[in-house]
């Protein structure tokens, strides 16, 4: 048995048994983390004397009968949720040598429920991307085909968890970046109700789409990371003080009569990998002979999604991204004797190419004069797309559609192209403008062999449902067992 | 009416961005491209419709008013690029 392969409810199970040690898995998880990186660069930084103080401290815990679901489990973290006397650097220059002096509140849950940091993970720059090839420190390869991206933003989390350097991973979602690399790397992926997660200490990229989430190798592991991380936060006035119900329960065969909505738009885009088409159909047909009802909904305004995202997420960042002036915090370029031009030359050293291209994407739509015509209109669209939800979920409990277009495209393929690299995102966008939840779980293969997901999509702080018909789904098929050959 | 480079220009500038002469053209037209594209939003009928800020709409998110323990000065000042006597130091900003 290789321990970094297990899950985490089969670690959990082996712990609780006394049958291995975190430390025993820890270290496993951390030679293989050793052994495999130099391939993938899954990590921007790993934290072996830490990962193995907090793998004893969680075997005292289980000693003294303190067990939890996640005690002694070694995590992958996502670079952007900030971790006391850690790094944490958003895969940016600007932040190289950030070390937050607290603790996201995800954070303070996790080391609460006894679980352990391996390393943080490898992202597009503050978030921004969808390949990973944004970041600013290096690249993440694809465990099934190094080749490929891995997907983004969450790259780093998705690559880790698939080629086993973790057990599980949380990682964020702005526009799919949690539900769109979890696709390309063949595991699960949850992007919760906006407000479900704090966002207390995930540095912002856009304020009003920015949702904590899991990455795991199935969805009992999600089931089991979203009881930990849910839940309402003072510290986040955003967070919304609702209760959180015990997702495991979910957990449970039977969807009968349950009715998922196929949107009709998202079946008539231009582009759909063929390959992708089929995994879907026949994910459709799985669903039917396990209970499902199928009904063809409509979003009409979904169209709009990449243009209005692509507004507002932009907007957003170029507030959020005015901080990081070198005055108290991260990169500051000393050259300069002049404040302002301290200003400038910090900000066009520390940030890459992708992050500078979205902050005056942002600054030109909010500046007088264009406010109304660019970040006015797409706010208004995003009204229409909130109301083309309300009336689908009139019809049914859920919505089915691929998670992307087609598989991981090439590393490289898009790099100069960021227009036709946000046209990919057709299928995610939706979710985090709308606030809804989405979750991605495998379900097929291409021709090359390279992982296909498919999303689902529910009702406002409905993840039990999603988890449920994504458990039953898992259940019913063997595509979350698949392994990469590395 | 298409960006044009000496739009790029006044936004990097309030945006404190610097951009040399080569990323310029670049920039000007990968970003044209982009809103050429944001413009589709204008064949969206939106007249009389509310515009959305955040999808979960909560008001008033109160919390009580107390003190509590939190970063100290060291903790915060654990960052900053120059520090001087508990306090961040800046490139000198007045004249005398």
């Amino acid at each position: 048995m290789k321990l970094h392969e297990l899950t985490i409810h089969e670690a959990h199970d082996l712990l609780k048994t006394r049958q291995i040690s975190s430390t025993e898995l820890t270290r496993d998880v951390l030679d293989h983390i050793d052994k495999t990186d130099h391939k993938i660069g899954a990590y921007l930084s790993v934290f072996q004397e830490q990962a193995i103080a907090q793998a004893r401290d969680a075997d005292n815990m289980i000693g003294r009968s303190e067990i939890q679901p996640l005690t002694g489990i070694p995590l992958s973290i996502k670079d952007l949720i900030c971790t006391k006397d850690l790094p944490t650097t958003c895969a940016s220059k600007i932040l190289e040598n950030f070390i937050p002096p607290y603790d996201a509140t995800v954070m303070v849950k996790l080391k609460n429920a006894g679980a352990v940091t391996l390393g943080k993970a490898n992202m597009d720059e503050f978030a921004m991307g969808s390949s990973t090839e944004n970041s600013g420190m290096h690249l993440t390869r694809n465990p099934w085909d190094v080749t490929r991206i891995p997907g983004g933003s969450s790259g780093g989390s998705a690559a880790s968890v698939a080629a086993d350097m973790c057990i599980g991973s949380l990682g964020s979602d702005t526009g799919g970046s949690i539900r769109q690399p979890a696709s390309h790397c063949g595991i699960v992926g949850m992007k919760p109700t906006y407000g479900r997660v704090s966002r207390f200490g995930l540095v912002a990229f856009a304020s009003s789409l920015d949702q904590i989430g899991p990455l795991t190798k199935d969805v009992t592991d999600c089931a089991l990371l979203m009881n930990v991380i849910s839940g309402y936060d003072p510290s986040d006035s955003t967070s919304v003080p609702k209760e959180v119900p015990d997702f495991q329960k979910s957990l449970s065969m039977g969807i009968g009569g349950i009715k998922i909505g196929l949107p009709k738009e998202y079946y008539t885009t231009d582009g759909m990998d063929p390959d992708v088409a089929a995994a879907i159909d026949n994910a459709i047909h799985t669903l039917k002979n396990l209970g499902a009802e199928f009904v063809d909904v409509s979003l009409p305004h979904t169209q709009y999604a990449v243009a209005v995202y692509y507004v507002i997420a932009p907007c957003e960042a170029s507030s959020n991204l005015a901080r990081y002036d070198g005055v108290r915090y991260g990169f500051r370029d000393r050259e300069p004797e002049d404040l302002i031009q301290m200003y400038r030359s910090t900000k066009s050293k520390g940030f890459g190419p992708e992050v500078q291209r979205r902050i005056i994407i942002g600054t030109y739509a909010l500046s007088a004069g264009y406010y109304d015509a660019y970040y006015g209109k797409a706010s208004q669209v995003r009204t229409l797309m909130i109301e083309d939800f309300q009336n689908a979920f009139q019809k049914c409990d859920l919505l089915l559609s691929p998670v992307t277009p087609s598989p991981a495209f090439k590393i490289g393929e898009k790099a100069n192209d960021p227009l036709n690299m946000y046209l990919s995102d057709i299928f995610t966008l939706s979710a985090n403008l709308t606030g809804v939840p989405g979750i991605s779980i495998p379900c097929g293969f291409s021709k090359d062999r390279l992982p296909i997901g498919l999303q689902l999509m529910g009702r406002h702080f409905n993840e039990e449902l999603l988890i449920k018909v994504a458990y039953n789904f898992e259940q019913a098929t063997t595509f979350h067992k698949e392994k990469p050959a590395l | 009416m298409p960006i044009t480079k000496n739009d790029i220009i006044h936004v990097a500038d309030l945006a404190r961005i610097e951009i040399d002469e080569v990323s310029l053209d670049k920039l000007t037209e990968q970003i044209g491209r982009i809103l050429e594209y944001v413009d589709t939003l204008n064949q969206a009928e939106t007249n009389s419709i509310q515009k959305t800020s955040h999808a979960i709409t909560l008001t008033n998110a109160f919390r009580e008013d107390i003190t509590r323990e939190y970063l100290t000065n060291d903790q915060a000042l654990s960052n900053a690029p120059e520090k001087e006597n508990g306090a961040f130091v800046v490139p000198k900003v007045v004249e005398r």
